[in-house]
């Protein structure tokens, strides 16, 4: 295949992922974008067998090793929860990184198979560019690893911070900028290894400041560094489909954190500079006792809802990691049998990943037009008989629009103290990961539910 | 004065951050989560330079440490084009309209 046709036909590839990006705008047309999308891969991956034409016993290799890692992934993808979806995220994420520095070694080590000179003397740009692309992707790599390890629980979430932390960060992407500079001169092949490893380390240190609760910021920021490593591959393979794709979900995970930062009312660099969840909490859990608050059981809840005539369902990461989503529906079908409109608002940050409540409730079978996000219903809740808050917490804080002394003042919040009464389930009083009290919890009709939000959600549907 | 091919390329670059710019905004924020695990996907379309790092050089030896990287790097992006683009359907099958009574 002549290498302009192939271009061609890299270009189709490209426009078919952009399609199937479009698909996303609604739900109606999201699968039909999928499938532009595996077109648009299958299209590569055929043209690029055709344009290198070695149909030799090494044909038979990449395909014996594209159906291994094809069945690992389809093996993963059918049998993953969907609690579990940010850390698969981030898991492929890393996947991503570490083939774009693989690849980058690749050519550095073989340059010829890739028209890019010979091995000591490679071109000037494609050398800037292939490095770029394995420093990416390598900060990529360990850093989607710290994430996952964190997502998944096996690392603390708490935030880790030492002593001029930044400063060695600082110091450490300067290095990188540095070896990338000797390596043009000097093509050496240990400068080489040196930035690889310098990325990943960088890429360790830059996650583990980050707290739980920011892990949207995060994830969508590595989303954003995988497609920024494919497109600097991309130039360096002059492969137009890589470049496209590279730039589309570059700016994607770039809105993303954009969108999630915006949830929190804090700007990208508070965010990645990390160490909020570590707020003194003792200081806060000392005066907590001292305030009343009144607290319900299963049954008093369900009077409550059984008799209102609209309920809003709030439903943050708590619900997730009770996996309370299915008891929810059916307490929803519940109550719609007697009448009353149920509706569910999310909070831009809530849970773990940008939608990840949406999917959680689609799960569950709730229809997606009766799930709204802040903007669409924060108006609602003036009009609306009980907000029950299933494992939210700093996003229904009213203290981020009273006291501009709070950490979260600014964020936009969930107005759910408006509502008639509030039903909020929580285990206990502890403050929210921001480690700020909740106003709420103390206000005249909030009544509290503590239970785990699986448990109690049985319950109410029992006692309805 | 001939036009570096580069020059080229960072316009396709330039012109698609804008086209995904564009694109991305209009996504619904429900299907975030989907949108993460699809541009996971369509990312590993970096298999592309994997399957030519893997099959790069001579017939006889198809396993230089060139070629290794090439194959390791093709499992990985497997592994990513499979998973994302299933576990993307298996999201996408869940999202369903309010039954009309």
């Amino acid at each position: 295949m002549s290498a302009n046709l192939s271009a061609l036909f890299y270009l189709i590839s490209g426009i078919l992922f952009i399609l199937a990006l479009r698909g996303l705008s609604s739900p109606e047309t999201s699968r039909q974008g999928n499938y532009f999308g595996i077109a648009g891969m299958v299209i590569s991956i055929i043209v690029t067998f055709l344009s290198v034409s070695n149909f030799g016993s090494g044909f038979i290799y990449v395909l014996i090793f594209l159906l291994i890692g094809g069945s690992i992934g389809a093996f993963i993808a059918f049998r993953i929860p969907m609690t579990a979806m940010p850390e698969l995220v981030a898991g492929f994420h890393s996947l991503v990184g570490l083939a774009a520095v693989f690849v980058a070694i690749s050519a550095f080590l073989k340059p010829e198979a890739f028209n890019l000179g010979v091995v000591g003397n490679i071109k000037l740009a494609s050398l800037i560019e292939m490095s770029l692309g394995a420093a990416i992707g390598a900060i990529t790599f360990s850093g989607s690893i710290i994430a996952f390890l964190k997502l998944r629980g096996i690392m603390s979430g708490s935030p880790i911070t030492f002593k001029g932390q930044h400063f060695i960060n600082l110091i450490l992407g300067f290095l990188i900028i540095f070896l990338i500079f000797y390596l043009c001169n000097s093509q050496s092949t240990n400068i080489f290894w040196s930035i690889i490893v310098v990325s990943f380390i960088v890429g360790v240190l830059l996650i583990i400041p980050i707290g739980g609760a920011d892990m949207p910021v995060v994830i969508s920021m590595l989303n954003s560094y995988s497609g920024w490593a494919a497109a600097g591959i991309g130039f360096t393979l002059e492969n137009t489909a890589l470049i496209i794709t590279g730039a589309l979900v570059g700016s994607s995970g770039a809105i993303l954190s954009y969108i999630m930062c915006k949830g929190m009312n804090r700007s990208f660099f508070n965010v990645i500079l990390g160490g909020w969840g570590a707020t003194d909490q003792t200081k806060s859990a000392a005066n907590i006792e001292q305030k009343p608050v009144k607290s319900g059981n299963a049954d008093d809840a369900a009077f409550l809802m059984k008799n209102a005539s609209s309920v809003i369902i709030v439903p943050g990461y708590g619900m997730a990691v009770a996996q309370a989503q299915h008891a929810l529906r059916e307490m929803v079908d519940a109550l719609k049998k007697n009448g009353v409109k149920v509706s569910y608002a999310i909070h831009p940050v809530a849970g773990r990943m940008p939608g990840h409540m949406n999917v959680l409730l689609a799960e569950a079978n709730v229809p997606y037009d009766e799930v709204f996000e802040l903007e669409e219903i924060n108006n609602d809740f003036a009009n609306c008989d009980v907000a029950y808050v299933i494992g939210a917490n700093d996003v229904t804080n009213p203290v981020a629009k009273s006291d501009p002394q709070s950490p979260i003042y600014g964020m936009p919040v969930l107005d759910v103290e408006k509502s008639k009464s509030v039903l909020f389930v929580k285990r206990s009083l502890s403050p929210g990961y921001a480690g700020i009290d909740n106003d709420l919890f103390y206000r005249d009709n909030t009544l509290m539910l503590f239970a785990d939000a699986k448990k109690m959600t049985e319950e109410i549907v029992k006692s309805l | 004065m001939e036009i570096d091919p580069f020059i080229f390329r960072l316009s396709i670059f330039i012109l698609s951050i804008f086209v995904g710019y564009y694109v991305v905004w209009s996504v619904t924020p429900s299907l975030h989560t989907p949108l993460m695990s699809v541009t996971n996907a369509i990312s590993s379309v970096i298999i592309v330079g994997a399957i030519i790092a893997a099959l790069a050089g001579s017939t006889e030896n198809i396993f230089e440490t060139s070629n290794v990287f090439g194959f390791l790097a093709i499992v990985l992006a497997a592994v990513n084009i499979f998973g994302g683009f299933l576990v993307t359907q298996r999201m996408l099958q869940m999202y369903k309209k309010k039954k009309n009574k």
